[in-house]
């Protein structure tokens, strides 16, 4: 059979990093071929070379068995390839079909289009209303939205980028069905991701990539998790061994907190309820873009527009209080943008110790004791390991995964009594993840309260002890983590706990909190 | 098509050599200039760039001129290091001329003697009337969000044409045969000299003073640093707690009192008295030396000297050149447009694409 897609050493290199390097990959007709890798492996940019919008530095890529150079988008949509990225380029002010229309020829009728909409719709059970406006949609409908619009160029290879970062399980469960029938059609599927389980669920064959070279061909249906690891990153994933410990007094306690939006794209967060004790970790499940952000900045005084009341630490009400006052009184935060908002690029690593260590071991009279910040970053980057050229690097001269090892090092530092993690193994490579984890449980089993937000199921279930869900700027009950499965939290994440139907979200925290 | 494609390790060396590389551009595009106007090159560019230090006269006059720009620079240097666009340092300045002028002129009759405290109260006049004009702005920015590009450099104009109403009317010369401009100022009123025999006045002192402390409280002070964080990565700042509406006050007040005084200066120095125009745009030439300087206390005090000759070099090629008076602006011009693609070219590579 002539394979649908071949690449033959393809190679591309940037001036810092080789991102492809001799990397073949073949994809047959109606197979669903899975590119593993972690952040970094060079997985996107061999999708971009695909699909033409980067040009590869040298190798051939093969369609259908002829040679063929795919000089941009437009010329892979003509060949039948169709990409659904990471991020979605929608229009909110615009219907779904008004959307759709924008990538196809001018005189589409739209009537026309909303009626092939319908029908591939209905075909693929792509549960989609063409008249609805974007910006009424979730984001699991606005990637169908743009799993439309690659299906209606009626593809014979469709790429999906990391499609499940934003989807709750029983959504991912919907997405595989309809990717399982297009393969039976004959459409080759190229599947991108990091997640070991989804991979071996749905994909034949999977292509391993680590530092941009492939390390690997295999069917992950014959594979383990740990063999796939071991592909990925050259070792197998440690353990992290958790156990009960009894929570202390509560730290955070969040009481009827409620938000206008601060920009029309933000969420509003609506009545939230939840507390967080010494010596526990509280981790809040979601799908992005649900309100965590909006919560977290509350949380952190990065927004000070909450009811004073709403949130308190201790007893001390802290709504309106500058992020800097809560610093002062131990609280501590690790943002999920590392590079501009944890950190600032252009400063050194030693000068980023100031943005959260403000007291009088670094700052005396209003000067900045330097030796004092010198000596802090070498003991961060000894103690956590930082891949670092020494206290005097550049922020941005380091990877994601170090970068994010020396943040979360300056805030365990500090001995905080109530530290707020957003996304903390976002992009970071399996050994620094567990690494960051084991810290997390670290800093809980010495009294600390911690709250982790992460979009990734699998780590909340890893370190935290109790589980909160986020849908919709509202905040669900807490449940223990020993009672909680994918399933239930699955729901939630579509806004649909208990507490919505009679019971109020107190009383049920309460519940779990006592039982 | 060219192209332009990001360095992976811009040279450090070279964002140093950026400046001079600038001003040695600005000189050959001089020496192209004079050439097409049928001028010996060599000889006019001498003129622009060697005639006016070559006695201590010369270099005095350098100072003269170097004072104010430095004193501006070194205040927008902290400005724009914290993303402030402060474009109005000319109307702050003039407004530091009106009110140090008007100090001067109510105490100034024939029973005061001025003296050191009549003229530091004028001087910090000077720098309060900067200070105003510059707050003027940074409450529209703050209150309404106003865009202090536009704000400011709108008040230049009506401080010009504040002062221009002044010196027509409530601040006239009585005895002045009805041209608009102030009384002379007494003697005791003016800024002591500091070389005898030239008009270098204590202006330089000050500035060269303001040029130290800025360049310490930029390097060492954590009011400075969160200063610079609120300019390199706002949400770093508001993560860590530096509040940027006091970044916001703090640089616009520095910088307009630093213009203000360089007004005050002004008019009690060379000037030494109220005239329509106190300033030949030293508040605009300011914000080219803030960058040739990298934004450095120290940096600037090489460009307001490039800056200084530029400005002397102009008044000489009027008058021995026959140049008209535009050559000024028109070397300013060059120089700030080399220094940008010089730095365009030293964190870019240019690439030629099909």
């Amino acid at each position: 059979m002539t394979p649908r897609l071949a690449l033959k050493r393809i190679t591309k290199q940037y001036p810092a990093v080789v991102a492809n390097d001799q990397v073949d990959l073949v994809v047959q007709p109606g197979e669903i071929h899975a590119v593993l890798g972690e952040n970094g492996a060079g997985k996107s940019t061999l999708m971009k070379i695909i699909y033409g919008v980067i040009k590869p530095d040298q190798g051939d890529i093969y369609w259908n068995g002829t040679e063929t150079n795919i000089a941009h988008p437009a010329a892979a949509r003509d060949l039948g390839i169709g990409m659904v990225f990471q991020h979605f380029s929608l229009f909110d002010t615009l219907t779904v079909a008004e959307n759709i229309a924008l990538g196809l020829p001018p005189d589409t009728r739209l009537d026309e289009l909303e009626r092939r909409i319908a029908d591939t719709a209905q075909q693929y059970g792509l549960e989609l209303q063409p008249q609805r406006h974007v910006h009424t949609l979730s984001v699991g409908e606005c990637q169908r939205v743009e799993i439309m619009r690659a299906l209606l160029g009626k593809p014979q290879l469709l790429i999906l980028d990391e499609p499940t970062s934003v989807l709750t399980p029983q959504a991912v469960g919907k997405l595989f069905e309809t990717l399982r029938q297009l393969a039976a059609e004959g459409c080759s599927i190229l599947y991108i991701s990091h997640k070991l389980d989804e991979i071996r669920a749905l994909c034949h064959t999977c292509t391993v990539m680590r530092g941009g070279k492939v390390t690997g061909v295999c069917d992950p249906r014959q594979e383990t998790d740990s063999s796939l690891s071991r592909l990925m990153i050259g070792a197998e994933p440690p353990a992290i061994t958790h156990h009960e410990q009894d929570a202390g007094q509560r730290v955070l306690s969040v009481r009827k907190l409620s938000l206008e939006k601060a920009h029309p794209f933000a969420t509003r967060l609506s009545d939230i309820d939840f507390d967080v004790h010494a010596g526990e970790i509280v981790g809040l499940a979601g799908v992005s873009g649900n309100g965590q952000q909006e919560l977290l900045a509350v949380l952190s005084g990065e927004d000070t527009r909450a009811a004073p009341h709403a949130i308190m630490l201790d007893d001390a009400a802290i709504g309106r209080r500058s992020a800097a006052w809560r610093r002062a009184r131990g609280v501590a935060f690790v943002p999920e943008e590392r590079l501009g908002r944890g950190a600032v690029p252009e400063l050194t690593l030693a000068q980023n110790i100031l943005l959260s260590h403000q007291s009088g071991r670094t700052v005396r009279r209003g000067f900045i004791r330097y030796k004092a910040i010198q000596r802090l970053a070498t003991d961060i980057i000894r103690r956590f390991n930082v891949r670092a050229a020494g206290p005097d690097a550049a922020a941005a001269s380091l990877s994601g995964g170090n970068l994010q090892k020396y943040i979360i090092g300056r805030e365990v530092l500090r001995q905080p009594r109530l530290l707020l993690v957003a996304q903390p193994t976002w992009g970071v490579d399996v050994g620094a993840a567990a690494q960051i984890r084991a810290e997390l449980m670290g800093l809980r089993d010495a009294g600390c309260a911690v709250l982790v937000i992460s979009e990734e199921l699998d780590e909340l279930f890893d370190i935290a002890d109790r589980l909160i869900v986020m849908a919709k700027g509202r905040v669900s009950p807490s449940i223990r983590r020993s009672e909680a499965n994918m399933d239930l939290i699955g729901q939630w994440m579509s806004g649909l706990w208990p507490g919505q139907t009679g019971v109020s979200n107190a009383t049920a925290e309460r519940m779990h909190v006592e039982a | 098509m060219l192209k332009l494609e990001p360095r992976a390790h811009p040279s450090v060396w070279m964002s140093w050599l950026s400046p001079v590389l600038a001003v040695l551009l600005t000189m050959a595009c001089g020496l192209l200039l004079f050439m097409a106007v049928g001028k010996d090159p060599l000889a006019s560019l001498a003129v622009f760039f060697l005639e006016p230090i070559k006695d201590l006269r010369g270099w005095s006059e350098v100072g003269v001129k170097l004072a104010p720009l430095l004193l501006i620079s070194v205040g927008l240097a902290m400005c724009f290091r914290a993303n402030v666009f402060n474009i109005g340092a000319e109307g702050q300045l003039v407004l530091g001329a009106i009110t140090a002028g008007a100090v001067v002129l109510y105490f100034d009759d024939e029973t005061a003697q001025g003296g050191f405290w009549l003229i530091s109260l004028a001087l910090i006049a000077g720098a309060a009337g900067g200070m105003l004009w510059a707050g003027i702005t940074a409450f529209l920015r703050d209150r309404y969000n106003a865009n202090e590009i536009l704000v400011s450099l709108m008040l230049v104009y009506v401080a010009e044409l504040l002062l221009s109403y002044l010196v027509h009317g409530a601040l006239m010369d009585p005895d002045g045969f009805g041209f608009p401009q102030s009384r002379l100022f007494s003697d005791g009123f003016l800024l002591p000299t500091v070389l005898p025999g030239t008009r270098l006045h204590l202006g330089i002192i000050l500035a060269l003073a303001a040029s130290l402390i800025g360049w310490l409280y930029l390097s060492r002070s954590f009011s400075g640093f969160k200063l610079q964080v609120g300019g390199m990565a706002p949400l770093a700042a508001r993560y860590a707690g530096f509040s940027a509406r006091r970044s916001l006050w703090v640089t616009m007040l520095v910088s307009g009192g630093l213009a203000g005084l360089a007004g005050a200066c002004e008019i009690m120095g060379p000037i030494g008295q109220l005239t329509p125009s106190v300033s030949p745009g030293y508040g605009f030439a300011a914000i080219i030396v803030a960058f040739v300087g990298r934004l450095h206390p120290v940096g600037v005090i090489f460009s307001s000297f490039i800056m200084a000759l530029l400005y002397i070099g102009g008044e000489l090629s009027q008058s021995r050149l026959g140049m008209p008076s535009a050559i000024t602006g028109i070397f300013q011009g060059i120089l700030l447009f080399s220094l940008l693609a010089c730095d365009v070219l030293i964190h870019n590579r240019l690439r030629w694409r099909r």
